[in-house]
Parts: structure tokens; sequence; C-alpha cells
């Protein structure tokens, strides 16, 4: 019959209209602002700079704390090339205390950044992270959208809220090489000491 | 005659230009009329402009115009490492980034050598076939929408395609700029509850299918629009170079999956639906049934996916220089076949980065689908070749 074939879809049309008032799958739409779907994990927007804090009190506490040690491997790296680094000239002792480079400058312009999180993987440091903020509009097309290192300092805490189990898989990469890196200090100091003993052993035995 | 109508060329000129045989000869008093759709025509996908020369409703020659897109793709690759370009290859087809991801770690992988643990090889496979779902249906349901249908089976289709893009998200972090794949693997690796979401999505996926089928397959509206419109024949596809559903919508048995078996497409059970006429419903058809036959293998990889890395320990992701010497990966996109062809001269950045991207080239033959059919058609008959302006200019 002409005609059956319109009939048999505007049926699939009609159940759906009225699902939508009934069943709860259909009842899709989110009302933004109001109401909001939290991001998922791995949700990523723009890059930012992951510090330790050390003493939450004081002001300066994200400079202190910063792990970056401009590299400036994620500037060469960046596709767009939207980082901008400028390399300290004196130096700075890091969480394992040796002394390294810090950022003098670290601007990302965020109008260029195009989110593909190539910074993040091929940071040795875990010092860059995305972050998962994106209201970030303002009326300033230029100074507002680049960030400079300030507003790029958020702290490992901040980090553990938004993405809790690479979080904990990277302060636990951490923690083992700190963990290493303090046993082959002891092992160098243990060695010292006892290489000191025996020439003071050997000199003894000369000395007899 | 207007400013508007300034950038045509005089009649004598173009048919001077245009060397194809004329195949409809203008009756009556023989003056055309020339229309430009595009390129803000809402019919053409993006930027895209078709120079249409009607008398009365026939269309007598079509001049389709591209590059209002062009991003410097290709160039912009040869200046940056191999690392670097993947992000931007998101941004060619960007209705299926995974496919693209996929096609450029192919032929790098060609290049380098590398080899591929088979939970990625599983995970590619997994992300591709949604990615040819989610195609699909929006394809299908925008061809429908060119056909004055407005949104019912687009909000349809792109309802299932947000399910899918939650997977992505949830995955990769990004619903479409993913930049899943790496040089030897993938780069997160799936967890078990993704799995069991996929899962779930793909059982609740034949509903839909059979939903669309009910809806559109015998519609006699849509059939009356679309049998006999914009017949493709086989040969001609063939001598075009056309691929992917179209080709196959024409008869064509080729599908780069079962020709090449790249990955681990050997192990699947899966049938390539052919088509008999090469018509508009035949590819709306075609495309269809291919959404069932993904569901098929994405059934079998789920179900087989083993355990093990996502990455090939060796694989380095930066500072690496391949050898001198050149690769083509090529891979059965949803559109067709996408190949990336590269040649190294052993530094850090390919030396000759190209892309062969289905959609271009399944659209240089519009001209002769379209030939002696009403205007109308022209906008079927261009939704149904499923190009994405981002692949077309690059």
């Amino acid at each position: 019959m002409l005609g059956e074939g319109i009939l048999k879809g505007m049926a699939e049309t009609a159940r759906n209209f009225f699902g939508s008032y009934f069943s709860a799958d259909r009842m899709t739409t989110v009302e933004y602002p109001e109401q909001r779907i939290a991001p998922f994990e791995a949700a990523r927007v723009f890059p930012f700079l992951v510090y330790d804090a050390k003493n939450p009190g004081d002001a300066a506490d994200w400079e202190a704390g910063l792990r970056c040690v401009a590299c400036q491997i994620c500037e060469k790296e960046c596709p767009p090339k939207c980082i901008y680094i400028e390399k300290s000239t004196g130096k700075k002792p890091d969480a394992l205390g040796k002394p390294q480079f810090y950022p003098a400058r670290f601007d990302i312009d965020i109008s260029v950044c195009m989110s593909c999180q190539i910074c993040v993987e091929v940071c040795p440091f875990e010092a860059i992270k995305m972050d998962t903020e994106f209201e970030l509009s303002t009326d300033d097309r230029f100074g507002g959208l680049l960030l400079d290192r300030k507003q790029l300092a958020k702290s490992n805490e901040y980090y553990h809220q938004i993405h809790l189990t690479e979080a904990n898989g990277v302060d636990a990469r951490l923690a083992a090489e700190k963990a290493k890196a303090e046993a082959k200090t002891k092992a160098a100091a243990g060695a010292a000491a006892a290489k000191a003993t025996s020439i003071a052993a050997a000199a003894a035995g000369e000395g007899a | 005659m207007s400013d508007f109508q300034t950038h045509f060329a005089s009649d004598s000129e173009k048919l001077e230009g245009w060397n194809r045989p004329a195949m409809i000869a203008p009756d009556g008093d023989g003056e055309l009329l020339e229309v430009a759709m595009g390129p803000h025509h809402p019919s053409t996908h993006g930027v895209f402009r078709m120079d249409v020369a009607l008398d009365g409703e026939r269309v007598i020659r079509l001049k389709p115009v591209f590059g209002y897109l062009h991003r410097n793709h290709e160039k912009i690759a040869e200046g940056i490492s191999y690392l670097a370009s993947m992000p931007y290859t998101d941004r060619l087809d960007y209705i299926c980034p995974i496919t693209n991801n996929w096609a450029y770690a192919l032929a790098v992988e060609k290049l380098t050598g590398q080899e591929v643990p088979e939970r990625a090889e599983y995970l590619r496979v997994i992300l591709g076939e949604l990615t040819r779902f989610q195609n699909h249906a929006s394809s299908i349901g925008f061809l429908i929408q060119e056909m004055g249908a407005s949104g019912t089976p687009l909000m349809y289709a792109f309802r299932e395609r947000e399910k899918i893009l939650d997977l992505f998200e949830e995955l990769t972090g990004a619903r479409m700029m993913v930049n899943y794949m790496r040089f030897g693997g993938c780069r997160v690796d799936a967890s078990p509850v993704w799995l069991e979401k996929a899962r779930q999505v793909v059982e609740s996926l034949p509903q839909f299918l059979d939903e669309f089928d009910r809806l559109l397959s015998s519609n006699e509206i849509l059939m009356a629009r679309t049998q006999g419109v914009g017949m493709l024949p086989a040969e001609l596809a063939v001598n075009a170079g056309v691929t992917g559903p179209m080709l196959r919508a024409s008869g064509v048995n080729y599908d780069i999956r079962k020709v090449d078996g790249y990955g681990i497409y050997n192990r699947f059970n899966f049938r390539v639906p052919l088509g008999d006429h090469g018509d508009v419903y035949d590819r709306y058809m075609i495309r269809l049934l291919e959404m069932r036959e993904s569901l098929t293998i994405l059934r079998q990889a789920l179900k087989d996916l083993p355990a093990g890395p996502v990455m090939d320990p060796k694989a380095k992701i930066r500072g690496f220089r391949p050898k001198p010497g050149e690769a083509y990966g090529r891979i059965e996109a949803p559109k067709g076949e996408l190949g990336f062809y590269l040649i190294s001269d052993g530094g850090p950045n390919p030396y000759r980065y190209r892309v062969r991207p289905p959609s271009l080239i399944n659209l240089t033959i519009l001209e002769d689908m379209c030939l002696g059919q009403n205007v109308a058609d022209v906008v079927l008959i261009f939704g149904s070749v499923d190009i994405v302006l981002g692949e077309v200019d690059r």
C-alpha cells in the first residue's frame, strides 16, 4: 500500500515524541549553567603547572614549589608553539634537593593552545598537567588569554581533586624516584665512610 | 549584471575551459542560468561552492570549487616532529578523528618498523568501528535533512552519536579531538569500567538501527527522491578512484579491511554489503548495513580483547629519527580509503607528508553524477557522497 512506509515512520516519531516526556533515557537535556554534568576524569582543557605546597600560608609558596625545571622540552614539542619559557640564571634546590634551573618566565597562550596534551606526555618531571576548567572567557583578547606562571600554578592537591587516579600514579612514581635517590646518596655516603675507615685502617697498619 | 555575478567567467570562456564531453545539450533557446551554491549554502557541509549551470531545472554543468578551508596541514607537518602532527590529524575529518589517527600511526609504524601490542590493536578496532558507526549514522541524518526532513532523523542519529562521543571522552579526554593513537600503540588503556560501558552502548545500538530502518527505509518519499538519482556506474567509480561506501554502493567489492587485512581485521567475521544500482538510495542502504556489520565486529572485539600492554615498551614517542625511506599507510576509513604517505630523510621531521583524503577523491566525480538531474537533486547527491570539508581542503 502506498503510504505504508510513511505511516510506519510516523509511528516511530510519535513514539519518540511521547517518550520524550516519560522515558528517562530520552530526557537528556541538561540546563547549563544551572545544571552541570561532572566532567570525566580524563577530561582535558588547558595545561597548568603543578607545585608542591610546602608552607600553605605563604603567598610565594607556589613559586618555591613549582616542579618545572625549565628544560623547555614542552616548548619544543608543542605543535602550535604556544608555550614561552625563559630559563632562570641561578639554580634552586628541587624536591630531591638537587640544584635545578627554574622558569623565570612561563607563559601559555591559551588562544593558540589546542588542548592536545603533548606537553603533559613529554614532560619528564610531572610538572605540567591538564586542567578541566573551561569557563575562561575574557573581554581582553590578548593579555587575558596569555597566562603567566602565577596564573598557571596550581597545587598538587588541586591536581588530585580533578584527576585522582592519574595523580595517585604520579605521586607513587615520584615517591619511588625520591626513595631511589635517597638510597643512592645513602649508599654513596656509606661507601665513602667505608673507604675512609679502610684508608684509616691502612694508615694505622702502616703506622704499626 | 549585478556585482554578485561578476566572478563568473563569460559563457564562451567557460565552454572552452570545460573539456568534459557535453552529455546534456541545452534545449530551447540555449540560455543557461548560473547558480552559485555555496560557499555558505546550508547544504554544503561547510564551505564548499558549486557553480551550477541550469537549463530550467536540469543541470548542464557543475563545477565544484574547494579550498576555502585550506589550513596548510601537509606543509605544517613537514616542519614539525612526527608526534606533533598527530593532534593535527584529528582536525582533518573531524567527524571521525580516531580513524585519522590510526592511518597516520600506521604509516609511521611502517616507516619505523614498530610493532603494535595485541591489546592496542583490539582497542584500535573497537574505537575505529565505533567511529564508523557514528559517522554513518550522522551522515545518513544529514542526507535526510538535505531532503527536507528537517532534523528528525538527524536528531535521532545525534542522540546515538552522543553515547559514542561520551565513550571517547571518558577514554581519551576529548569528544572529537582525541589525539589517542601513538606510534606503537595507544596513549591510554581502557579500564574495565569503560569496557563495560562500551558493551552496554554496543548492545543498545541495534535498537536504534531498527528504529532508523522503520523510520526511513520503506518511506515512499525517500524512495521517490533517491532511487535512480545520482547513478554512479561501477566502471566510472573505479576509474575515478572512488572508495568506501560510495564504491561499494556501485557494486564493486573493495573493502580495505578485507583486501589489506591491516591490523587484526583478518580475525573478525563480517560481511561487506554491496549495492546494485549505485544510486543515492543504495548509498543510504549500504551505510545502514555497514553499521550492522560494525556492530558484529565490535561484539567480537569486545569479547576477545586480551590483557596486556597498550604501548610497545621500546617505542619512543619523541626524538626519534626514522631511517631514510618511504611508507604508505592506508585504512578503510568510514568515508573511503584514507592514506598517509611519508618520506623520511633521516631527520626528526618527515621530508614529505601527504594525505590521500577519501572525501576529496569521492567528490571529484560529483559533476558526472549530477548532469541531467534536477537542481534539487544536486543537494541530495552531494549529501550522499558524505564529505567533511576539513578533509577535502586540509
